[in-house]
C-alpha cells in the first residue's frame, strides 16, 4: 500500500455520512468517503429532503415563536406510538437548537419557508434550493478540507475482527480504516426485500410490485442486511416503511417531493372496485398524507382515485401531472378504467351524504356526511361541478426503519456490547429515535445529530486523540 | 390496469415534452406554442409541485401565483429570469433524473425568441437568431464607413497633429446628425418592441393601484442586480455548484462603465450646445474624466463577463446564443479599447484612423442594440416592473396548505 491508512472511513454519501466526514475531518483525522452513486446521483434521498425540524426557545432567524424541547419529544412521541428511545431523542432534539451555525460554515443556507409549507413555519428550517443544495455544499466543503470522495463505489461487506472495523470491500477492493462510519441508507430502493418485507396478501397479490420509491434508486440495503447477519444488534420492523399515497405516473424511482397529490381530503378516494374505503376528511392533509400509501398499498391493485369537481381547482398544491378531466361524471369514470356503474352508485351515495355547512378548508369545517360509509367527517361536499378531475395513486416509499442499533455515541453494537471503532449514522439507525411514524424535517435531524457524533467518536476512535468531551446538544 | 399503463406512458410522455401540457383550449386565441415555450410550461409545472427553488430569485415566487402557463406567462417568466443557473444545480429533477428539468436553460431559449417576436421592425427579429453575422457585418461596415469617409475627406489616414481636434476630421453636426439618428432609432425600435412586450404580459392596473412603488422596486431590483446574488447574498453559479459574485460585479462595471460613457457624451453635448464649449475637451474636463472612468469600466466588465463566458456550464445555457452575448460584449470591448486609445494618441497623426475606427465600433454597437443581447436589459426590466406590480397584489390562488 502506497497511501497511508485512512483514519475514517464513511460508507454513504448522503447527509449523515457528510457531517460524520466533516466533523472527523475537522477533528484532524484523515477521511475517504465512499459514495455508491455517480456523481449525479450523489446525496441519496437526502437531495430530496427540503427542511430540518428544530428545536428553539426564541424566535432564530428564519424561525419564528418557539419550539421547545418538550413539544418536540411530545409531537415526536406521538408520531412514534412510543416506539422511540426518549435519550436517544432528546439527544438529537438538542443538537437541532444549535447545529445550524455549523450547518452554515459548511455553505448550507435557510430561508423562510416555501409557499404551501407555512404549517411548518415555526418548526422547521428550509434548506434554500432543498436538499440537493445542500449536499452540494458539503461535498464542497468537504473537498476544500481534503476530504477524498469516491463516486460508483459500493460497499458490500465489511471485515470485522470481533466487534471492531477493519476493512471495507467494494468487490474484491479492500479499504483499511482505523474507524469506521456507516451512513448508508436503508433498504427502500432493494424491490426483492421490499417484496418479502410486504409478503403476499389475502388475494393472492404481493403488494410491494406496485410501490413506487420517492427517494434514490441506490439504497438497496446491501450493506444494513450484511451487517444484521454480521451480528450486528438491529433496531425497527423490516415490513414498516414510511409510504406516502402519490401520482401513480410517478417514476419509478426519485419522483420526490413532486409526485405527491394533495386534493384527497377536498373529494373522495376509490378504489379500483370504484368504492371509498377511508374518511378523506378526517384531518388536515399535512398530517394525513402519511396514512394514505398504506391504505391505497391495502387495496385490490393497491391503486387509488382522487376524484375532485371543478369547486376544488385551485385549493391545493398543483400536482406535477394534469389529472385526468371529463365534463362528467360517467365519462371520469370510463377514462379512468373504472366500472362505471359502481362509481355513479358510489358518487350518488356520497353526494346524497353530504351536509354541506360553511366550507372553510383552512379549519376542521362542519361539512360533512350522514348516513355513508365510511364516513367524510369534514370538507364534504357533493362532487357536482363540471370539469371533473381524477388522479391515480399508488403507495410511495419513502424511507424503512430497519436500522442497526446505537448508543448515545451512535456506537454499532454486537450482543448488546458497542464496538470501539464502528459507528452508523442517518437513515441505517433512524428507527432508534423514530420506530414508526414521521414528522416533516425530523430524519434531518436524526441525520445531522448522529452524523456529527458519528464523525467525531470515529477520529477520536482512530487518531487516539481523546477530544474534550463533547456536548453534543450544545456545540 | 391497461388504463393505468396508458396513463403512465402519457406521464412518460409530458416528462419527454411530447405533449402539450396547456392542452388545446387555445389559449384566449393565442398562438399555439412553440417547442420551446412547451418545455418551459412542461418544466414549470414540475416547479410549481416542487417549489424548493422558490428563495434564489423572482420566477418561482411569480411561478406560485399561477396554475397553468400560458404563452403570455411563459414569455414574461422567461425574461424574468436572469439565467443564474442556481435552480439547475439545486434541481433534485435536473438531467440524469427523467424530468429532466434544466430552467436556465429553457428560459433562455424562449427569451432570445421573445426578443425576436417582438421585434421593430419585425422583419429584423430574425436578426437575433444570427446575431454573430449582424455584429460582424455592423462591425465590418461601420468601419469601412468611417474610415472611406476619413480618405474622401482627407485623402490619406495619416495626418500632421492635429491636437485632438476631431471635428477637423468630421464636422460636429454630421457626427451628431448620424449618430443622433441611429442612437434614436435604437431607442425607439426597443421601445416598440418591450410596449409590444409589456402589452401582452401587462398585469393591467386595478382600482386605486399606483404603480409607482412597483417601477421603484423594479428599478432597484435592476440596478443592483438583485437576481444575481443567488438569494443568500452569494452570488451566482458559473463554472459549477459553486456561487460566485464575479458576474455580479463585472456586470456592474459594464453597465456604470455604459452610463458614464453615455454621461460623457451627454455632458459634452450640453458643453457644445449650451455653453458653447467645444471639443477637444483637456483630460481634467468633466466629459473626459467621465468618459476614463466609463472606458475603463467598460474595459474590465466586458473582459471579465467574456471570461465568465467562456468558462460558464454549458448546461445551462442555450448553446446558439453564444454568438450573441459574445458578439456583443465584443462590441462593449472594444467601443472602450478603442475610445481609450483614441484619447491616448489624439495629438498623433494617428487620430482620424483610431478616430474612424472608435466611430466605426459605436457606430456597430449602436445599430445593434435593438437586435442583440442589449434588449435583455430592456426586456428584464419589464418583467421585473411587472413582478413588483404582481406582488404587491394579494395572491389569487388559496392553496390548501397554506
Amino acid at each position: 500500500m502506497s497511501s497511508p491508512m485512512i483514519d475514517v472511513l464513511v460508507i454513504g454519501g448522503g447527509n449523515a455520512a457528510l457531517c460524520a466526514a466533516l466533523m472527523a475531518r475537522e477533528a484532524g483525522a484523515s477521511v475517504m468517503l465512499l459514495e455508491s452513486a455517480p456523481r449525479e446521483w450523489r446525496g441519496g434521498n437526502s437531495s430530496h429532503t427540503r427542511n430540518l425540524r428544530c428545536m428553539h426557545d426564541a424566535p432564530q432567524d428564519v424561525l419564528i415563536d418557539a419550539y421547545p424541547e418538550e413539544e418536540y419529544w411530545q409531537d415526536l412521541l406521538k408520531v412514534t406510538g412510543g416506539l422511540t428511545d426518549e435519550k436517544l431523542a432528546r439527544l438529537a432534539i438538542r443538537a437541532s437548537s444549535t447545529c445550524r451555525d455549523w450547518m452554515r460554515s459548511h455553505g448550507v443556507n435557510f430561508q423562510p419557508p416555501l409557499s404551501g409549507a407555512l404549517h411548518v413555519a415555526r418548526t422547521n428550517a428550509f434548506f434554500m434550493g432543498g436538499g440537493k443544495a445542500l449536499v452540494n455544499a458539503y461535498y464542497r466543503s468537504a473537498e476544500r478540507l481534503g476530504v477524498r470522495i469516491r463516486y460508483n463505489a459500493p460497499v458490500d461487506r465489511i471485515e470485522l475482527d470481533g466487534g471492531r472495523f477493519v476493512a471495507a470491500y467494494i468487490g474484491n477492493e479492500r479499504i483499511a480504516a482505523r474507524a469506521c462510519v456507516l451512513a448508508a441508507g436503508g433498504f427502500e430502493s432493494n424491490r426483492e426485500w421490499l417484496r418479502e418485507a410486504w409478503g403476499q396478501n389475502e388475494r393472492g397479490e404481493w403488494p410491494a410490485d406496485n410501490f413506487l420509491i420517492r427517494g434514490t434508486r441506490f439504497n438497496m440495503g446491501v450493506l444494513l442486511k450484511h451487517m444484521i447477519e454480521a451480528g450486528a444488534d438491529a433496531i425497527g420492523d423490516p415490513s414498516q416503511s414510511h409510504c406516502v399515497a402519490i401520482d401513480a405516473r410517478a417514476p419509478l424511482y426519485d419522483g420526490g417531493i413532486c409526485t405527491r397529490i394533495d386534493c384527497v381530503s377536498l373529494g373522495v378516494v376509490l378504489n379500483a372496485n370504484a368504492e371509498r374505503f377511508y374518511d378523506e376528511g378526517e384531518d388536515f392533509w399535512p398530517k394525513r398524507y402519511a396514512i394514505w400509501g398504506r391504505l391505497v398499498a391495502q387495496q385490490p391493485q393497491q391503486i387509488g382515485y382522487s376524484i375532485i369537481d371543478a369547486k376544488a381547482v385551485g385549493r391545493f398544491m398543483p400536482p406535477v401531472f394534469p389529472g385526468v378531466k371529463a365534463d362528467t361524471l360517467p365519462e371520469l369514470a370510463r377514462k379512468l378504467g373504472l366500472d362505471e356503474a359502481t362509481f355513479m352508485r358510489t358518487i350518488g351515495e356520497y353526494n346524497a351524504a353530504c351536509r354541506v355547512g360553511n366550507f372553510d378548508h383552512t379549519v376542521l369545517d362542519d361539512c360533512h356526511t350522514e348516513g355513508v360509509t365510511p364516513a367524510k367527517t369534514h370538507w364534504a361536499r357533493p362532487l357536482d361541478t363540471a370539469p371533473f378531475y381524477g388522479y391515480a395513486l399508488r403507495p410511495g416509499i419513502t424511507f424503512t426503519y430497519l436500522g442497526l442499533k446505537v448508543n448515545d455515541q451512535a456506537a454499532v453494537h454486537f450482543g448488546g456490547q458497542p464496538s470501539d471503532n464502528l459507528f452508523v449514522a442517518g437513515e441505517m439507525m433512524a428507527g432508534n429515535v423514530l420506530g414508526k411514524g414521521y414528522t416533516a424535517g425530523v430524519g434531518m435531524a436524526i441525520g445531522t445529530a448522529f452524523g456529527r457524533i458519528a464523525g467525531t467518536q470515529a477520529a477520536r476512535a482512530a487518531t487516539g486523540v481523546a477530544s474534550q468531551e463533547k456536548d453534543y446538544a450544545t456545540s | 390496469m391497461q388504463h393505468l399503463e396508458a396513463l403512465t406512458r402519457e406521464a412518460a410522455a409530458l416528462a419527454n415534452g411530447d405533449i402539450d401540457t396547456i392542452g388545446a383550449s387555445g389559449l384566449h386565441g393565442l398562438l399555439p406554442l412553440t417547442a420551446d415555450e412547451k418545455e418551459v410550461a412542461r418544466t414549470l409545472q414540475i416547479c410549481n409541485a416542487c417549489r424548493y427553488c422558490e428563495g434564489f430569485c423572482a420566477v418561482f415566487p411569480a411561478m406560485t401565483r399561477r396554475l397553468e402557463f400560458p404563452k403570455a406567462d411563459i414569455h414574461y417568466l422567461a425574461n424574468l429570469c436572469h439565467n443564474c443557473g442556481a435552480c439547475y444545480h439545486a434541481c433534485q429533477y435536473a438531467p440524469p433524473h427523467e424530468f429532466a428539468v434544466n430552467i436556465p436553460q429553457a428560459m433562455a431559449k424562449v427569451r432570445v425568441q421573445t426578443y425576436g417576436d417582438f421585434a421593430f421592425p419585425a422583419v429584423l427579429g430574425g436578426l437575433y437568431r444570427r446575431t454573430g453575422m449582424t455584429v460582424a457585418l455592423a462591425l465590418a461596415g461601420g468601419l469601412v464607413l468611417f474610415l472611406l469617409m476619413v480618405l474622401a475627406m482627407r485623402g490619406s489616414l495619416w495626418h500632421a497633429p492635429l491636437a485632438g481636434n476631431f471635428y477637423a476630421i468630421f464636422p460636429h453636426n454630421l457626427l451628431a446628425a448620424m449618430f443622433g439618428a441611429v442612437f434614436l432609432f435604437a431607442m425607439l425600435a426597443l421601445g416598440i418592441g418591450v410596449t409590444r412586450f409589456w402589452r401582452q404580459v401587462t398585469p393591467g392596473t386595478r382600482d386605486g393601484e399606483s404603480h409607482g412603488a412597483a417601477a421603484g422596486s423594479a428599478a432597484h431590483d435592476a440596478l443592483r442586480l438583485k437576481y444575481l446574488d443567488g438569494g443568500h447574498g452569494k452570488g451566482c453559479n458559473n463554472d459549477d455548484d459553486a456561487f460566485t459574485l464575479l458576474r455580479r460585479r463585472f456586470h456592474h462595471f459594464t453597465f456604470y462603465g455604459f452610463m458614464l460613457c453615455f454621461a460623457a457624451t451627454t455632458v459634452a453635448t450640453l458643453y457644445h450646445y449650451l455653453l458653447d464649449l467645444h471639443a477637444p475637451y483637456p483630460v481634467t474636463s468633466v466629459p473626459v474624466l467621465l468618459g476614463i472612468a466609463g472606458g475603463i469600466g467598460l474595459l474590465i466588465g466586458p473582459a471579465g463577463l467574456l471570461w465568465l463566458n467562456l468558462r460558464r456550464d454549458p448546461k445551462t445555457m442555450d448553446a446558439a446564443q453564444k454568438p450573441m452575448d459574445r458578439g456583443f460584449i465584443a462590441l462593449l470591448l472594444l467601443t472602450s479599447a478603442s475610445g481609450l486609445a483614441l484619447l491616448a494618441f489624439r495629438d498623433t497623426g494617428a487620430m482620424a484612423a483610431l478616430l474612424a475606427i472608435h466611430l466605426g465600433i459605436v457606430m456597430a454597437l449602436f445599430v445593434t442594440l435593438p437586435y442583440g443581447k442589449f434588449a435583455h436589459g430592456i426586456f428584464r426590466s419589464a418583467a421585473l416592473l411587472k413582478f413588483h406590480i404582481e406582488k404587491r397584489r394579494p395572491a389569487d390562488l388559496a392553496l390548501g396548505s397554506d
